[in-house]
This record gives structure tokens, C-alpha cells and sequence, in this order.
């Protein structure tokens, strides 16, 4: 951590441990109003994977894109998502980011440049090599973060999108989180080769695998693969390595892992790690680690209230609207929306 | 205005939409120095370089991705499909992110892309290069689906889809790239959603799109001179949006109809058609409404299986003379 003294101001440390703690504590509230069945529908939670998304969307400008995946909660919130507009989504309500039509699978907040999450399991390896190729037809130096798991690498479109982007010299950086299982499948039982960042050697980019448990580490990796994609080197992939807490989702009792590795993974804490070293290095006190936790703990109150209580249902007359633009169901069949 | 063949009008709105607008770029399997495989980009390569006619690796699932991408982050893809079997390989791109973010994400995106692919029988290769797939695509909510018949069709109908914000897929035939036709030069523009009355007529609806339609006009033309009989002839040119007021128009007058298509019989589009109508104008109707489809097997390679596969004139002319003459 030392070494990076220099180059993180305390604000930006500050952010990076809030918008930590705020996915773990969204995760936590997420898995207790499933478990009410306040939240209905699947949600794939993403604690313990926070140093990720948080490190990976903080070497990133506001103009770049990400893609996220059907364990997206923790992209959305490290891209700026605010909480209560994201549980509102969870929640089916009409004042979620996607007006209730995603859920959890399918959240997102495009005009924050986060270009959604796919329930289709590498569904948008190829959509965010697509928004990296208009990156690079538009020539303003934008870039794109794919987030995708170790059970997508073993999709078609995996291969057929690094090899695209490769030979195109795309600004696209690929995050895959090897978070050690595809649902309940090991990466040892799916994957010929163990080490997945290796497959970059295919594809002409560079491969680099990076602990995922480290935050500033994670921003570091990305910020270099986001300075060669920016310089027109061309792609990379990253192989970001840690563990989901959770299990796949809520009906998963975890029974293909053992108490030891869950242990040895929870003793490797993203966040707990950072306080460590923030104190270590003197970079925060107690107080103010123990400030940042409260100022959560009240976010997700108010976006609790607001959820659960401020906001309403859609209404089943929108159900039509959006499907596409500029036309609407009519009686008899799609009819143009007449223009103001 | 200029006759033209229909590769000829389909490159000819695609180099005027690149000209007009630079978001437009290409990207397909063999659409550079090669032209497509039904000539359709030819000379582009030539007069827009590498980076907007993009030639791919024969990756369709990325082709069609890559397109859907682009689109969300403020380009204008055209991607193409050689051949619209090769959707299988993409169909996920396609149905699944491409026609549902717009509404997974609150309305809050578009994705402006132009799928082109081809399909249709009649070159003797077989089930994997011979079908009608059009219907798959008008089963998932969010995307366009349009079949031009005709070169001017062709040309207006894809400018209009390259400028509009849905996803689209923009399915020419294979037979039909040959055809010539009168086409307007410069700026042309057919709306989506509006079909195309081919021929006037008061005894039975003839209703078709692509191929078809220039088959059942030409099975109406016979007819008028052979049996005195006079049908109505509608192109509906798009699918989806689907123009069911100009069906039901036309079966209001007629009280008869014949539904032709390429595609499959079982739960063909026209199913759909003919459900449309049962809904809206089935008290007009005088007798049970007919359909002339493609026979429910894989495309046979010989040509004398294929030809029986296929609608024909003449299946058209038997089935609205049977409907016509009450033998139905």
C-alpha cells in the first residue's frame, strides 16, 4: 500500500471504501428482503466481489461504458448507481432505474454508461465489444469495461468476441471476475486450463491476472489496460481472481464448497482488508472508517424507506410503453405514438 | 428513376446512408473486396475503406452482438448474415439483448441496428441455406421484422430502417437479387408498417410479402385473364409492424382470403394474419379463409423436392379458384 500512497488522495480512498461498503451493505439488505420475500424473482449477489467493480469502475472517465453481468448490483453501484434507486428496481417499482422492467438481472443505468446487466451468461461480451468498436469509430478516446464471470468464458461469444476485438485493436478491457464457480460448477471441473487469463494469448491482448480482494490493485491493472486501450494498443484481459460469499442465488446451499474455503476467502475480506491498511498506513482513522460505515447504514435506510415504502408499483396500463420507440400497442396491433 | 436490380437498390440506400450519416458502418462476413455473397455491398469497401465496411470473422453470435453494442453507444450498425440459417448461431444477440434492452432498461436506451440477412429456397442448397426464418423474429417483442418484394421496396424500405431507433431485421431474398425493377435515384423513403396494395380487386385478398408477393400477383394476373377472376393483391412488405388495417380493408370488400408465404405452414406469420382478422373482420368473411405455405419439411437439396416445397403460382391460382368457386 505504500507505494500507492502518492497516488490516491484520501477523498478518493474515502469513495472507494464507501462505495465498498455500500455494495456489501445493499448485498446484506437484498439477501434479508429476499428471504422476506419482499424482494421477488432471482437476485444474484455480489458480496464479496466489492474491491472489483469499485477498483475496475475507478480508473474510468464519464464518458467510458461498462457492461455488466446477471450479478450486477455491485457494477451498477460502483459506476454511481444510487441505492434507492436501484432497490426500487429490485423491489419491481416504478421508480427503480428500469421503472420495474429489469429486476436485478437486468439492471441498469444506461445514462450513466452503464449499458446494462444480461441474465444470459456472457450475453454482453459481444454487446460491450460492440460499444468499444463504436468507441473506436468515433475516435473521441473513450473506452469500455466488459464484466463478465469465469462461467461465461467458456461461452461461444467469449472467444469469438476477444478474437474481434484482438484483431481490431479494440479500447475494451475484459474483467473477467473468476469468482471460482459457474453457479455450482468449478472452474477445476469446467476448464480445461486453470488459469484464465492466459486464453488472452490467443487473441493478441495481453493477459494479466490481478487479486481481485485488493482494491487499489484491481484500479491499477485497469488503469494500465485503460491507458493502452486509450493509446490505441488494443484490448486486454484481466483475470480478476475472488469469491462470491453468497451462494448462486437464494435457493443455493452451497453444498458443492467446503466451510474451510469459504473461510480462507472471507479471512481475505475486500473491505476489511483496505481498513487494515488505511489504518496501517495512517490514511484514515478509526473514527472516520467508522463514519463512513454510519453514513451507509443511513443511505440504506432512506433507500430502504424509499423502496419499500415511498414508492409505487407500476401501473399495469404502462405495461405496453417502451417495447419499442415511437410505436405502441393498439387494438389491433402496433400503431405509431403520434409526435408532439 | 432507373431500372435496377434489387442488389443494386439494397447497396444503393446503403451508400446513401453512409454518405448521409457517419454513424452508418457495415459489418459481415465477406461484405468488403468480395461484395457479399450476394453482391449487395459491392464497391463500398472500395469507396469507405476498412473501418465502415468491416469484414469479420465468421462469428455471428459477435457480428450480431457487436452490432447491438455499437447501437447502444450512438452508432448506426448494419450488420449482415449471410444467410438467415446463420441467425441460429446469433439468435441469442438478437431476440434476447438486442429486442428486449430497450425495455429490461426502463426505455432508457435504443439500439438503431439493421440485421440484413437473406433467406428463402430455390438454389438447390438445401435445409441449412434455403429457409424462411422471418417468423421467428415476429415472435420477440422488440425488434422489426421487413421482407421487401420488390428493388424500390428494397431501397426505401432500408433507408427508413437504418434511420429508425428499433432493432431490425431486414430480410431480402435470395431469388430475388437478380430481379430488376423501376427505382427512384436519390432520397427514397417507404414508412415502416405500411403494406402495399399490388393489384386492386373485388373477389378474393391475396395476401403475401418477398417472394410470394410477386408470385400472387402474378397468379392474380393469370387468373383475371384465364377465369375472369379478380383479386386483390397485398404486399405487406413488413411483418412487424404488421399493417392489418389494409388486410382487413380488403377482406371487408372481398369477404375472401388466401394467405401465401415461403416460410414453414406450421405456425407460419400468416397464423397470425389469419387470427387478426378472425378478430376483426370475421364477420365479412364468406367462406374459411386458405393458406399456401411452404411444406413443414427440411429444404431437400434436389430440385424437384424443392420445387414441390415451395408456393407456386399455380398452388396460388388452385386454392383462390377453390375458395372463389365455394369448393371450399
Amino acid at each position: 500500500m505504500a507505494k500507492n500512497k502518492t497516488k490516491h488522495t484520501k477523498d478518493g480512498l474515502r469513495k472507494y471504501l464507501r462505495l465498498m461498503i455500500s455494495i456489501r451493505q445493499f448485498e446484506d439488505k437484498v439477501f434479508e428482503l429476499l428471504a422476506r420475500d419482499v424482494i421477488k424473482g432471482a437476485s444474484h449477489v455480489y458480496a464479496g466481489q466489492e474491491a472489483v467493480a469499485v477498483g475496475a469502475c475507478a480508473a474510468i472517465g464519464e464518458k467510458d461504458y461498462i457492461t455488466s453481468t446477471h450479478r450486477g448490483h455491485g457494477h451498477c453501484i460502483a459506476r454511481g448507481g444510487k441505492l434507492k434507486f436501484m432497490l426500487a428496481e429490485l423491489c419491481g417499482k416504478a421508480t427503480g432505474y428500469c421503472r420495474g422492467r429489469g429486476g436485478s438481472m437486468h439492471i441498469a443505468d444506461v445514462r450513466a454508461g452503464n449499458l446494462g446487466a444480461t441474465g444470459i451468461v456472457g450475453g454482453n461480451i459481444p454487446v460491450g465489444t460492440g460499444a468499444a468498436l463504436a468507441c473506436k469509430l468515433r475516435g473521441e478516446g473513450q473506452v469500455t469495461l466488459c464484466f463478465f464471470g469465469d462461467g461465461a468464458c467458456n461461452n461461444g461469444v467469449f472467444h469469438e468476441s476477444l478474437n474481434m476485438a484482438g484483431r481490431w485493436g479494440l479500447p475494451i478491457v475484459y474483467c473477467l471476475e473468476n469468482n471460482l464457480y459457474g453457479m455450482s460448477v468449478s472452474v477445476d471441473v469446467a476448464c480445461a486450463v486453470q488459469d484464465l487469463y492466459m486464453r488472452s494469448s490467443s487473441y493478441d491482448m495481453p493477459g494479466v491476472p490481478v487479486d481481485g480482494q485488493n482494491v487499489l490493485e484491481v484500479k491499477e491493472a485497469v488503469e494500465k489496460a485503460v491507458g493502452r486501450a486509450r493509446a490505441g494498443d488494443g484490448p486486454t484481459l484481466l483475470e480478476l481472481k475472488t469469491y462470491r460469499y453468497r451462494g448462486h442465488s437464494r435457493s443455493d446451499p452451497r453444498k458443492y464448497r467446503t466451510k474451510e474455503e469459504e473461510q480462507y476467502w472471507h479471512d481475505r475480506d475486500p473491505i476489511t482488508l483496505f481498513e487494515a491498511n488505511l489504518l496501517k498506513e495512517e490514511l484514515m482513522s478509526e473514527a472516520e472508517i467508522k463514519e463512513v460505515h454510519d453514513d451507509v447504514t443511513k443511505e440504506m435506510a432512506e433507500a430502504e424507506d424509499f423502496a419499500l415504502n415511498q414508492s409505487p408499483y407500476p401501473d399495469p396500463k404502462e405495461l405496453y410503453e417502451d417495447v419499442y420507440k415511437g410505436w405502441i400497442q393498439g387494438e389491433r396491433g402496433l400503431v405509431r405514438i403520434p409526435e408532439n | 428513376m432507373a431500372q435496377k436490380f434489387y442488389w443494386e437498390a439494397v447497396k444503393e440506400a446503403l451508400r446513401e446512408e453512409m454518405l448521409r450519416d457517419p454513424r452508418v458502418f457495415l459489418l459481415g462476413e465477406d461484405i468488403g473486396v468480395y461484395g457479399g455473397a450476394y453482391g449487395a455491398t459491392r464497391g463500398l469497401f472500395e469507396e469507405f475503406g476498412p473501418e465502415r465496411v468491416r469484414d469479420t470473422a465468421i462469428s455471428e453470435a459477435a457480428i450480431t452482438g457487436a452490432a447491438v453494442g455499437a447501437a447502444m453507444a450512438g452508432m448506426r450498425p448494419v450488420a449482415e448474415i449471410m444467410y438467415v440459417d446463420f441467425m441460429t448461431i446469433a439468435m441469442d444477440q438478437f431476440a434476447n439483448q438486442a429486442a428486449k434492452n430497450r425495455y429490461m432498461f426502463g426505455g432508457k436506451t435504443t439500439v438503431p441496428m439493421v440485421l440484413r440477412s437473406e433467406g428463402g429456397a430455390g438454389r438447390c442448397i438445401a435445409a441449412q441455406h434455403s429457409q424462411s426464418l422471418e417468423t421467428w423474429f415476429c415472435h420477440a417483442p422488440g425488434c422489426f421484422v421487413v421482407a421487401p418484394a420488390t428493388p424500390a421496396d428494397a431501397k426505401g424500405l432500408l433507408k427508413t430502417c437504418i434511420r429508425d431507433e428499433n432493432p431490425i431485421l431486414f430480410l431480402e431474398h435470395k431469388m430475388l437479387y437478380g430481379e430488376k425493377g423501376e427505382v427512384p435515384d436519390g432520397e427514397f423513403t417507404i414508412p415502416l408498417g405500411v403494406a402495399n396494395v399490388t393489384r386492386k380487386g373485388t373477389q378474393c385478398t391475396i395476401v403475401s410479402y418477398s417472394r410470394m408477393a410477386n408470385r400472387s400477383l402474378e397468379a392474380a394476373k393469370k387468373m383475371a385473364e384465364k377465369d375472369g377472376i379478380d383479386c386483390e393483391v397485398i404486399d405487406l412488405r413488413c411483418l412487424q409492424p404488421l399493417d392489418i388495417d389494409c388486410v382487413l380493408d380488403s377482406v371487408r370488400k372481398t369477404g375472401k382470403v388466401v394467405l401465401v408465404s415461403e416460410a414453414y405452414r406450421n405456425a407460419n406469420i400468416m397464423c397470425e394474419v389469419a387470427m387478426r382478422i378472425n378478430e376483426h373482420a370475421f364477420d365479412y368473411l364468406d367462406a374459411p379463409m386458405q393458406r399456401v405455405c411452404g411444406a413443414d419439411t427440411p429444404i431437400p437439396m434436389s430440385p424437384t423436392l424443392e420445387d414441390e416445397v415451395i408456393p407456386t403460382a399455380e398452388k396460388i391460382c388452385k386454392a383462390v379458384r377453390n375458395l372463389v368457386n365455394h369448393k371450399v
